[in-house]
C-alpha cells in the first residue's frame, strides 16, 4: 500500500478553509461544524468508506478557541490524522484529546493578543484618523490586522503540521506564559494611554469668576480645577467604575445607556460641554 | 434610492453580518462597515466620520469564549444608511446605533440557536460520508447571519430619507443630539474597562498607570506607545523567566530564545 502524504495544497485549502472557522457558530458545539469543514481537504485524501465516516463524526466534536490560533491545531491534526492513516497506532481518543487540550490554552494566549491589544490599538489609532475624514482611518486598521492575522493562520496551519505533536510539548513549557504575560504588559501599558489620550471630558461648569490684582478676569471651572490637580481624572475613574460594575456582572449595554443619561443631563444642566 | 444601490446596500450589509460571526477580516467593525455603506451611498466621507466615532464606543465589543458582545454589525450598518440618506446629525446616528447593537444581539443570538439544528443535519451527512452535505451547513450558517443584517438594512434603505422618517429623526431634541454626542467622547471607556477586565492581570496594573500618566504629561503618539510597551514587555518577560527558573532550582541562565 503506498504512503498516504498531505502535498502543500492541501495545506493550502485547510488555511483557505480556516479562515470561515466561525460561520456556523452555534450554542451546541460552537465551532464544530467549521473545523470539521477546515479538515475536510486532508480528510478526504487520507481515508475513504467507513474510514471518512468515521473521521468526519470524530471531528464534528465540540470546539472552541480564539479563532486565528485555531490554525495550529489544525495543522497539528493534519499531521496526526496523517500518521494514523497509514497505520501509526493513534486512537480517535489521543486526536479528541490533543484538540482538547489545546483550545483552552491558545485561546487563553490569543483573546489578550488578538482581542485585547492588536484590535482595540489599530483600532483606536483608525478611528482617530477617521474622526477628520480620511480614507487612511479605515484602510491603516483593516490592512494591518488582516496582514497580521493572515499571516497568523498560514504559519499556524504550516508550523502546526510541521512539527505535529511535538508541539504539543513545546506549548507545555514556560513560552506560552511568556507570550500571554509580555502582550498584557503591552495592552495595559497602551490601554492606559488611550484612556487619556483618546477620550474627552469636558467640564465648563463656572465655579467662581472673580478680578485678579492686575484686572484680568479669572473664571475657575470644574474643569481649570481637574486639571490643575490631574489631567484625565474623569475619564480614569470612570474606566474603574465600569471595571467594577462589569464584574458585578453588569450588561455592558446598560452601562453604556447610564453613560448617555449622565451626558444628556450633563449637557442639560451645563456640566458637560 | 434606486434599485442598483439598493442591491449594493443589501451585498455590503451581508457582508457586515457575515462579518460579524466570522471575526475574521473585521469587516462588521463600525470603521468598515460605515466606510462600506457611505461608498455605496456616495458619501463615504460621512461614513469614514460616523464609522470613526462608533468605533470609539465599540472598542471593547468582543466575542470571547461563549460570551456575546453587543451586535457591530447591525449598528453600524443601518445607523449609517440613517444619518446619510436622511442627512442627519453624527450624534443621531449615535441615538439609534446603540438601541440597535442591543436588537443585533439578540437577532444573532437567535441565528446561532437555529444553527443547533444544522449542527445534528451535519452529524446525519457524516454519519453518510458526505463531506458536501457538511460544507452545505457550515454555509447555511454563515449565510443567515448575512441575512440577519440583509434584510433589516434593505427595509430601512426602502424608506430612509423619506419625510416621516426625517420627521421622526428630527424630533430627537437637540438635548438628547448633543447629549450624545459628548457621552461619545467618554463612552468609550466601557471598552477599555472591558479589555483591561479580560486580561484579568492585577499584578500588571502598574504597566496601566505608566501609560496613563505618560499620555497625561508627554507627548508620545501611539506608535511610541507601542515602542514603550514592548521594552516593559521585554523587561518584564525576562524578570519573570528569572523567577521561574530559579523557583526550579536548576540552572539560572535565562535563554534569550526563549523570550521571542
Amino acid at each position: 500500500m503506498a504512503e498516504k502524504k498531505l502535498t502543500k495544497s492541501d495545506l493550502v485549502a485547510i488555511f483557505i478553509r480556516s479562515n470561515f472557522l466561525l460561520g456556523s457558530f452555534n450554542f451546541e458545539r460552537m465551532q464544530a461544524i467549521g473545523f470539521c469543514v477546515s479538515m475536510i481537504p486532508a480528510l478526504k485524501k487520507l481515508y475513504k468508506g467507513e474510514e471518512l465516516k468515521s473521521a468526519l463524526k470524530r471531528h464534528l466534536e465540540f470546539f472552541n478557541t480564539q479563532p486565528f490560533l485555531a490554525t495550529p491545531i489544525m495543522g497539528i491534526i493534519a499531521a496526526m490524522e496523517e500518521q494514523k492513516a497509514n497505520g501509526a497506532d493513534i486512537s480517535e481518543g489521543a486526536i479528541s484529546g490533543v484538540k482538547i487540550g489545546l483550545i483552552g490554552p491558545l485561546a487563553g494566549v490569543g483573546d489578550p493578543i488578538f482581542w485585547g491589544t492588536l484590535r482595540p490599538v489599530l483600532a483606536a489609532l483608525g478611528a482617530g484618523i477617521a474622526l477628520t475624514g480620511s480614507l487612511l482611518g479605515p484602510l491603516v486598521f483593516f490592512i494591518a490586522f488582516n496582514v497580521i492575522r493572515l499571516a497568523t493562520n498560514w504559519y499556524g496551519v504550516m508550523y502546526g503540521y510541521s512539527k505535529g505533536t511535538q508541539l504539543v510539548t513545546d506549548m507545555g513549557g514556560n513560552k506560552l506564559r511568556y507570550l500571554t504575560e509580555g502582550s498584557s504588559v503591552l495592552g495595559l501599558l497602551v490601554m492606559g494611554a488611550l484612556v487619556a489620550k483618546w477620550t474627552t471630558v469636558n467640564m465648563p461648569f463656572v465655579l467662581s469668576t472673580y478680578v485678579a490684582s492686575d484686572g484680568k478676569q479669572v473664571v475657575t471651572t470644574i474643569q481649570t480645577v481637574l486639571d490643575s490637580l490631574m489631567p484625565s481624572i474623569v475619564p480614569l475613574l470612570m474606566t474603574f467604575i465600569c471595571m467594577y460594575l462589569l464584574k458585578k456582572g453588569l450588561n455592558p449595554l446598560v452601562i453604556i445607556l447610564g453613560l448617555f443619561v449622565i451626558g444628556i443631563a450633563g449637557y442639560a444642566v451645563g456640566l458637560f460641554a | 434610492m434606486t434599485t442598483g444601490t439598493l442591491i449594493l446596500l443589501i451585498i455590503v450589509a451581508a457582508i457586515s453580518g457575515m462579518g460579524s460571526v466570522l471575526d475574521e477580516a473585521q469587516t462588521h467593525r463600525p470603521l468598515i462597515s460605515c466606510t462600506l455603506v457611505g461608498l455605496v451611498l456616495g458619501d463615504i466621507t460621512t461614513g469614514i466620520i460616523l464609522g470613526g466615532t462608533l468605533e470609539m464606543l465599540a472598542l471593547g465589543w468582543m466575542n470571547v469564549g461563549a460570551a456575546m458582545a453587543p451586535d457591530a454589525a447591525l449598528a453600524s450598518v443601518i445607523s449609517a444608511i440613517l444619518v446619510i440618506v436622511g442627512h442627519q446629525s453624527i450624534g443621531a446616528g449615535i441615538a439609534v446605533a446603540i438601541p440597535l447593537a442591543a436588537a443585533g444581539q439578540v437577532l444573532t443570538i437567535f441565528v446561532r440557536t437555529i444553527t443547533v439544528f444544522f449542527q445534528h443535519l451535519a452529524d446525519k451527512y457524516a454519519a453518510e460520508g458526505s463531506t458536501r452535505g457538511i460544507e452545505m451547513c457550515h454555509f447555511m450558517g454563515l449565510l443567515l447571519q448575512g441575512i440577519r443584517v440583509a434584510v433589516p438594512a434593505a427595509l430601512v434603505g426602502m424608506v430612509a430619507g423619506t419625510d416621516t422618517v426625517n420627521a421622526l429623526l428630527a424630533s430627537i431634541p437637540e438635548v438628547i443630539t448633543r447629549g450624545l454626542q459628548v457621552s461619545g467622547g467618554f463612552i468609550v471607556v466601557v471598552g477599555y474597562a472591558m479589555v483591561i477586565n479580560m486580561m484579568n492581570a492585577k499584578s500588571l496594573m502598574p504597566f496601566f498607570f505608566l501609560g496613563f500618566l505618560l499620555a497625561v504629561f508627554t507627548n508620545i503618539n501611539l506608535i511610541g506607545f507601542g515602542a514603550v510597551g514592548l521594552i516593559c514587555a521585554y523587561f518584564h518577560v525576562k524578570s519573570l523567566a528569572r523567577e521561574l527558573n530559579s523557583g526550579t532550582g536548576g540552572d539560572n541562565t535565562i535563554d534569550d530564545s526563549d523570550l521571542m
